[in-house]
């Protein structure tokens, strides 16, 4: 078995004496003096002329950054797997990250990322670590690889939720070359010092999906569930209606995923950087042979997928019906969740995944993601503590990270047992 | 015989007057050496988000204005996504699914009479790159100035008949959008191109033959020789069967006068279409509505009338300041500034038109405006800058503006720093009188004995030494009075 890759570049500069923080960035935030990757062959080794906005808010802060941190390639598979630079195991010879790697030997305080599919936020929750995805707009994705605008935030993981509120003190606020960058005044209400938010006082089971996990995962729930009883949280389930639209968020979730991802790899063809097959007689061979040679198999699957949603003859039933019920899913969960309520569901199915299992089901991240999916769909903020995962309305993050801590705090996967 | 009718429509394309790109703050300059004006965005580089250019969606909106278009009030930004070399981010970003403008028409002259030409839509998108070959070394340059490069795109209905039809819709295109500010439109300079989509049908018949459509034509000329030459085309191919028509997409060689086959409806791309998610749905809410339309030019016609009967110029006159909406600017300029509209007409219409012309510019390019030009004329009527003078001071803000600075706001400092002021000392040209009399006694007497023309070569000595600075007409009577006293 190969050594585990955690860090694919580490920064030459010293860590300032003093700092506030040591992070890590994911391979999809460019930074002028440290290579990005993408996890891909294609991009390997690549220097972005500019930094991204997060490592410049982080580097103003004064944190150290580490170094760019190993993921899967273009961040959609399971749980970085596909990565050009191997998968990363845990010492039980469980799939994992790098990210929670660095986390769980010490190497970092926190890492901040670019959630695409849910893979952090997995293995966050296989490693009982802190794990927070934004309200959509709230973090600048400036200088992040794009590869599903429509959804991909900036993310952060941890060990405890007092740091991801700190990092994200840091990282939210309003950016003009993000478009899609919402207002400094409602960025704002992500930080610390928003102390006018709404405590979550309820919460409900979005028993759908829940039952699609494996038992002990449905254990950890319960767990949770008396455990929020007991801080005298009111539990009960998301409407039948909720249930039935969470069972295909995840479905749009990858026809748009994957049309978007299709549009954003478009670019890396090997002419003007990164890999560039040798030896092709004209420009259609080189497009062709640098990109089969260059992207993984899983990477191809979602590229093809993303074309064929996107053909005219299939525009209407699949990429404009995906939009339909994103915007079904957005009105069902904002009204779940309105005055002070989060869902709970868990982030993935098991409790552990190993590499033989994902080779055998390649496809597997696009199943799991049933999970992340409704967080990435509509862009409404979700936290993994404990090993489950609260869905909020947008701007929720300091009550759903004050409501982590109870979860992260309880050892529910010690009641579990 | 059967009779044929070619059904055409226009598909122009116009790059817009903006100082930046459309996504970028590049500079708006493809003349520039190229990769000059590029930046990681507009060079596909990963990283980068689109912001969009709010005044590239202002000429939008003018330009749907102009072309009496149904402005939508929501209208958004997709992805058109292809490989082309001069294309970097693989994909172009585009109007696909509601485009800013809709349902308009352009009112065209013909023998027949006025006829509307329906316009489609005009949707807002992004230029590609340019390709340089080099053919003695069977490499290829691109050039990334252009990527990015803010464009309109109008697309009209097949109501155009003939090429004069093509030819005066591309004129009053022009014209229309020039007015506006929205682009030069110059299809010699390339910030004006189209694709003609041509078929031919028998006359009378409601149905539409088989489509062709000639990508890139850059300038009237080659359309009018390309029209011909694909109407005749088709008919041989109906009439003898000399080939099987099928929609395709097809170039021009105007060198050769002939067309030949690019692409075919069965081997062109899907362009896989899709709303871009990093550009928000741009709403236009009613105060930005109005702001445009309140800013909406007087159309050429509207001038020419106005000019006429109320100013009281002559057609020429006005005419001629039509041509112009630079020319129309300045005369109304130089009339607000106090000039009376035949002298700033002519000031205008003969020297600006001269100088232009001189310098190889166009009317639109004049760069002179109409409160400096009014102050100019004011010094003229005054007696405080000689006529000569003031050509040369026009000359002088010419030369003012091509170095890339403003424009003096006070002409008469300028004129002064500049030595074209007339020499207001009388005793100096009193002087000059003199000395220009006891040189030339002979032609002085010559005066007094009542050859009035000996006054000419006096009057030219005396111009000669003040170096034509004096008012002319004090001159005149100062050298008579000398004379007379002699
Ligand atoms: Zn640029």
């Amino acid at each position: 078995m190969s050594e585990n890759i955690l860090f694919i570049s580490e920064s030459s500069e010293e860590a300032a004496s003093g700092s506030q923080l040591t992070l890590g960035l994911d391979d999809l935030i460019l930074t002028k003096g440290m290579a990005t990757s993408a996890g891909s062959k294609m991009l390997a080794g690549f220097k972005s002329l500019f930094d991204a906005r997060v490592y410049e808010r982080l580097h103003e802060a004064g944190c150290a950054v580490a170094g760019k941190v190993n993921i899967g390639e273009f961040g959609i598979d399971l749980l970085g797997e596909t990565s050009h630079f191997g998968p990363v195991l845990t010492a039980e010879g469980q799939l994992t990250t790098a990210a929670s790697q660095l986390l769980a030997n010490g190497s970092v305080d926190a890492v901040v990322g670019l959630d695409v599919n849910g893979a952090q936020a997995r293995a966050a929750a296989l490693a009982g670590q802190v794990y927070l995805k934004p309200t959509y707009g709230c973090v600048s994705r400036f200088g992040t690889v794009a590869v599903a605008c429509s959804g991909e935030t900036v993310d952060v993981s941890a060990c405890s939720t007092e740091v991801v509120q700190q990092v994200l003190d840091t990282l939210a606020g309003h950016d003009d070359a993000d478009g899609t960058s919402l207002p400094e005044s409602e960025c704002a209400r992500l930080k610390s010092a928003n102390s006018e938010a709404a405590p979550i006082t309820q919460v409900k089971v979005a028993r759908g999906l829940l039952a699609t996990a494996d038992e002990a995962t449905q254990q950890l729930i319960e767990a949770a569930i008396a455990t929020l009883e007991a801080e005298g949280i009111a539990v009960s389930d998301t409407a039948p209606e909720t249930d039935k639209l969470l069972s295909v968020a995840n479905l749009a979730w990858n026809i748009l995923m994957c049309a978007e991802l299709c549009n954003n790899v478009n670019r890396f063809e090997g002419m003007k950087y990164g890999y560039h097959a040798e030896k092709c007689q004209s420009i259609d061979e080189l497009y062709t042979k640098s990109r089969t040679e260059a992207f993984g198999s899983l990477l191809k699957t979602a590229i093809l997928y993303g074309s064929e949603v996107l053909a005219t003859n299939n525009y209407d039933r699949c990429y404009d019906k995906a939009l339909r019920i994103r915007r079904l899913v957005l009105e069902a969960l904002t009204e779940e969740c309105a005055g002070g309520t989060a869902l709970l569901l868990p982030a993935c199915a098991k409790r552990a995944y190993s590499l033989a299992e994902v080779e055998a089901n390649p496809n597997l991240a696009f199943e799991e993601n049933r999970f992340t999916a409704p967080a990435a769909i509509t862009g409404l903020p979700a936290l993994v503590a404990g090993g489950v995962q609260l869905l909020g309305n947008a701007f929720s993050e300091t009550a759903l990270l004050r409501l982590g801590a109870v979860l992260s705090s309880a050892n529910l996967a010690g009641k579990e047992a | 015989m059967t009779a044929y009718e070619t059904v055409i429509g226009l598909e122009v394309h116009i790059e817009l007057a903006t100082n930046s790109k459309i996504f970028c703050s590049c500079t708006n300059g493809s003349d520039a050496d190229p990769n000059t004006h590029v930046c990681p965005a507009c060079c596909g580089m990963p990283g980068m988000l689109p912001v969009a250019n709010r005044e590239v969606i202002n000429l939008g909106m003018t330009a749907g204005m102009m072309l009496n278009c149904d402005i939508n009030r929501t209208t958004t930004f997709d992805k058109k996504s292809y490989y082309y070399p001069d294309l970097p981010a693989s994909y172009q970003t585009t109007q696909w699914f509601a485009p800013v403008a809709v349902n308009g028409h352009v009112t065209i002259e013909t023998p027949e009479g006025p006829k509307d030409i329906r316009i489609k839509q005009i949707h807002m998108e992004e230029d590609a790159g340019k390709l340089v070959h080099d053919n003695l070394t069977f490499t290829t340059l691109v050039d990334f100035n252009r990527t990015s490069v803010p464009l309109i795109e109008i697309v009209s209905q097949p109501d155009l008949r003939n090429a004069d039809e093509v030819e005066a819709y591309l004129e009053r295109l022009r014209t229309l959008l020039r007015f506006a500010k929205v682009s030069g439109a110059r299809m010699e300079k390339g910030t004006m191109r189209a694709d003609v989509n041509l078929s031919v049908r028998p006359a009378g018949s409601q149905e539409l033959g088989v489509r062709t459509e000639m990508k890139n034509m850059a300038s009237i000329a080659a359309i009018r020789r390309a029209i011909e030459f694909e109407t005749a085309r088709h008919i041989d191919a109906i009439e003898n069967g000399t080939e099987e028509l099928v929609q395709e997409t097809r170039g021009w060689n105007d060198d050769a006068g002939t067309s030949f086959s690019m692409r075919t409806k069965e081997t062109a791309g899907d362009y896989r279409y899709f709303p871009d998610p990093n550009i928000m749905p741009i709403v236009i809410d009613d105060e930005w509505f109005d702001r445009i339309k309140a800013s909406l030019p007087q159309l050429p016609e509207e001038k020419l009338e106005h000019y006429m009967a109320e100013i009281g110029l002559s057609e020429y006159d006005a005419s001629a300041l039509t041509q112009s909406r630079a020319f129309c600017d300045c005369f109304e300029g130089a009339m607000a500034a106090g000039a009376a509209a035949k002298d700033a007409a002519n000031w205008i219409i003969t020297n600006c038109a001269g100088i232009l012309n001189k310098r190889g510019m166009t009317s639109d390019e004049l760069p002179v405006p109409g409160s400096a030009l009014g102050q100019l004329i004011a010094l003229v009527d005054g007696g405080k800058l000689s006529s000569a003078n003031g050509k040369r001071l026009l000359e002088t803000l010419f030369d003012v503006a091509e170095r890339g600075e403003a424009i003096p706001e006070d002409i008469a400092a300028f004129a002064e720093t500049e030595g074209l002021l007339n020499s207001s000392d009388t005793g100096e040209l009193e002087a000059v009188v003199a000395a220009v009399i006891a040189a030339d006694p002979e032609t002085a007497q010559a005066y007094r004995d009542g050859r009035e023309k000996a006054l000419n070569p006096l009057f030219g000595a005396c111009m000669q030494q003040l170096k034509g600075k004096c008012d002319t007409q004090v001159l005149r009577e100062l050298l008579i009075a000398e004379l007379n006293k002699g």
